[in-house]
């Protein structure tokens, strides 16, 4: 168990990196507390996997330093960082049963065979695997190969961290679910650090107490997934997190004053900085129909059980509402109202609205 | 509707017939001639099982068996761990991999009867740059149309080199394809090398690896161009391997019953050896 704290991180695939653009990783900074559950979320491509893979030892970063509680470890090999990582597509030794493949991380510590039986034996039993001991791994469906290679992370109580990098892409759906909870119960259980490196907001949001979302190499927003969902601090959070994401609508705003479409809408509070790129945003489910407001056109329903997504046209713009109950029909006439402490404005993606006290 | 007719022999019947004109009456005749005694004049005698008895029993075909056998041995210890460690050091990417692959693959582009003639030359100690090396630089006494030794060396050694390169070209197939989670998840778990190789390696090459001893096998066990170009089976008996024994006793004494007979002895031993390898070599995966 450990502190994990990144510092000053960047890493380039290239020889010579030149421009920012050189850099699958721009300048990352974190501290990790020991024992959190932590989701690094992100679009295919954010670099988030070559952040684990450098927090693992897999690759070396260009520049800037991982610290293990306080211990620099950038230069270790995997092998002496005491992590665990689980891949995604489950590596299992296949000529070994699941009680060899368990213990292999210990034996080849040299730890003594008395304390492998124990520990593969608790294991097993934690992740519900005890009577699959004896059985060649390679006879494992999917999830149960998967849980195995998990198993051999969690079997070493020395980790620092137990890193998953998109554990559950090959898992059928309504297993998904079973080993999302397990994942989450075990985390309870062990109070390992925890890393989880997802492009799925599902799985991120329900197993982490804190989640890093991530775009072009660079940390857009730390926050616990309440934050996330209801103050994004940048457009790209607002419409990657939530389902549908957020409205990010372009709009003017002069001295304060914000209108959209020509008609003046209020925000949470105080407009801060001046010029930029100006957006508003608002979440779906804070836009409702009303009898004053918003002029707009619908343009398409669609029901997604509980409620339906209602889209409008504001002149050139769309934006989506969640409504419960009884919906206009298409074509129709109707008015949009944004609730105001949940109206916020962008300027050049960043959010520039502070709440009022 | 389904329509029922005998039409769909009409699509077999190509296949029947190839196989017929390539394989099944080539056989049977093979079988007409092992129990029966043949003269000139195309007169045939019956024998019955006469021949299969004297061939199991002749010393001649028992020392040529074995000669056979240990040849075989000889190659497959040779060419398979060889094989897997050139392999292992090949590199996985980048602009060597073609080099490696095409240089890998030359040896066995060249015809059988070439490679015996190369070698010949190769090992002459006069003129041959290999044999005058070994006779002339170093000192050794090496010749192999005189000592037995040396024309074993001279065989194994070109078997080796024609040859290895399958097993490695195989092993290569199987070794580029393990994901790199294994060996990363290997670093992590702490795995040695050997360990690695031994859990990770050798069970992804396996599959591989079972076709290619297969085909090391059969092929080495019916070897004949080669040694009978380098060394037509001598010294004396000493490298007449059973195929060349066969052609011997066919058609330089144009004993057609009991080169008959000992053909399909031959046969059978090759098929049991490969089935009973293969049967062992899978059995793991079924359970």
């Amino acid at each position: 168990m450990a502190k994990i704290t990144l510092k000053n991180l960047r890493h380039s695939y290239l020889p010579n990196p030149k421009g920012r653009e050189d850099f699958a990783l721009k300048e990352i900074d974190l501290d990790w507390q020991d024992g959190g559950a932590y989701a690094l979320l992100g679009p295919s491509g954010c670099g988030k996997s070559t952040l684990l893979n450098i927090i693992s030892g897999l690759l070396h970063p260009s520049e800037g330093a991982i610290l293990f509680d306080d211990k620099d470890v950038t230069h270790l090999p995997p092998d002496q960082r005491n992590i665990a990582q689980v891949f995604q597509f489950p590596v299992i030794y296949d000529t070994m049963t699941v009680y060899d493949n368990l213990a292999f991380p210990l034996r080849n510590r040299g730890v003594a065979a008395a304390r492998v039986d124990e520990r593969v034996r608790e294991i097993a039993e934690m992740l519900e695997v005890t009577e699959m001991l004896g059985t060649r791994a390679s006879h494992l469906s999917p999830d149960n190969k998967q849980k195995i290679s998990m198993g051999r992370g969690l079997v070493r109580d020395d980790v620092n961290v137990v890193m998953f990098d998109e554990p559950l892409t090959v898992i059928d759906p309504h297993l998904k679910w079973k080993l999302r909870s397990k994942l989450k119960e075990l985390h309870q259980r062990v109070k390992a650090t925890m890393i989880y490196v997802t492009h799925d907001q599902t799985e991120a949001l329900t197993f982490a107490d804190q989640v890093v979302v991530m775009q072009d190499g660079e940390v857009v927003q730390i926050g616990t997934p309440v934050e996330l969902f209801e103050r994004p601090q940048h457009t790209f959070v607002g419409h990657f997190i939530g389902s549908p994401g957020m409205n990010v609508l372009p709009a003017a705003e002069d001295k304060g004053k914000v209108s959209l479409n020509g008609q003046a809408i209020a925000v949470e509070g105080k407009v801060m900085g001046a010029g930029g790129n100006i957006q508003l945003g608002i979440r779906p489910e804070f836009v409702s129909l009303s009898d004053a407001g918003l002029q707009a056109r619908v343009r398409k329903v669609s029901d997604i059980g509980r409620h339906c997504v209602v889209e409008a046209m504001v002149g050139d713009t769309s934006i989506k509402a969640v409504v419960e109950g009884e919906v206009p029909p298409q074509g129709a006439e109707i008015h949009l109202a944004f609730r105001q402490d949940q109206t916020r404005l962008y300027r050049d993606g960043w959010l520039a609205t502070e709440v009022t006290p | 509707m389904k329509t029922e007719n005998q039409k769909a022999w009409l699509f077999v019947l190509p296949v029947l017939l190839l196989v017929a004109f390539n394989a099944l009456i080539p056989i049977m005749t093979v079988v007409n001639y092992s129990v029966q005694e043949t003269f000139g004049d195309n007169l045939f005698f019956w024998e019955g099982l006469g021949w299969f008895e004297q061939i199991l029993r002749s010393d001649r075909f028992h020392s040529a068996l074995g000669r056979q056998f240990l040849f075989t041995f000889l190659i497959l210890i040779i060419e398979v761990p060889l094989g897997i460690i050139i392999a292992l050091s090949m590199p996985k990417k980048g602009i060597w991999v073609p080099v490696c692959l095409v240089t890998m693959a030359l040896p066995m582009l060249i015809p059988w009867n070439v490679v015996g003639a190369m070698w010949n030359i190769f090992t002459l100690p006069d003129i041959g740059l290999l044999g005058y090396f070994i006779n002339n630089t170093l000192g050794i006494e090496y010749n192999m149309t005189r000592s037995p030794i040396a024309a074993w060396i001279t065989i194994v050694t070109m078997d080796v080199w024609h040859w290895t390169s399958l097993v490695v070209l195989l092993s290569y197939a199987g070794l580029v394809s393990i994901p790199d989670a294994y060996y990363q998840a290997a670093k992590i778990d702490g795995a040695s090398p050997w360990k690695v190789f031994r859990y990770i390696q050798l069970p992804k090459m396996k599959t591989v690896l079972t076709i290619a001893i297969l085909l090391r096998f059969m092929d080495s066990f019916n070897i004949y161009t080669e040694p009978f170009v380098l060394t037509g089976g001598g010294p004396g008996n000493s490298t007449t391997l059973l195929s060349i024994d066969l052609v011997k006793i066919a058609l330089g004494q144009f004993d057609l019953g009991p080169a008959a007979a000992m053909s399909l002895i031959y046969f059978a031993i090759t098929l049991l050896v490969s089935w009973l390898f293969y049967t062992l070599m899978t059995k793991d995966d079924a359970k």
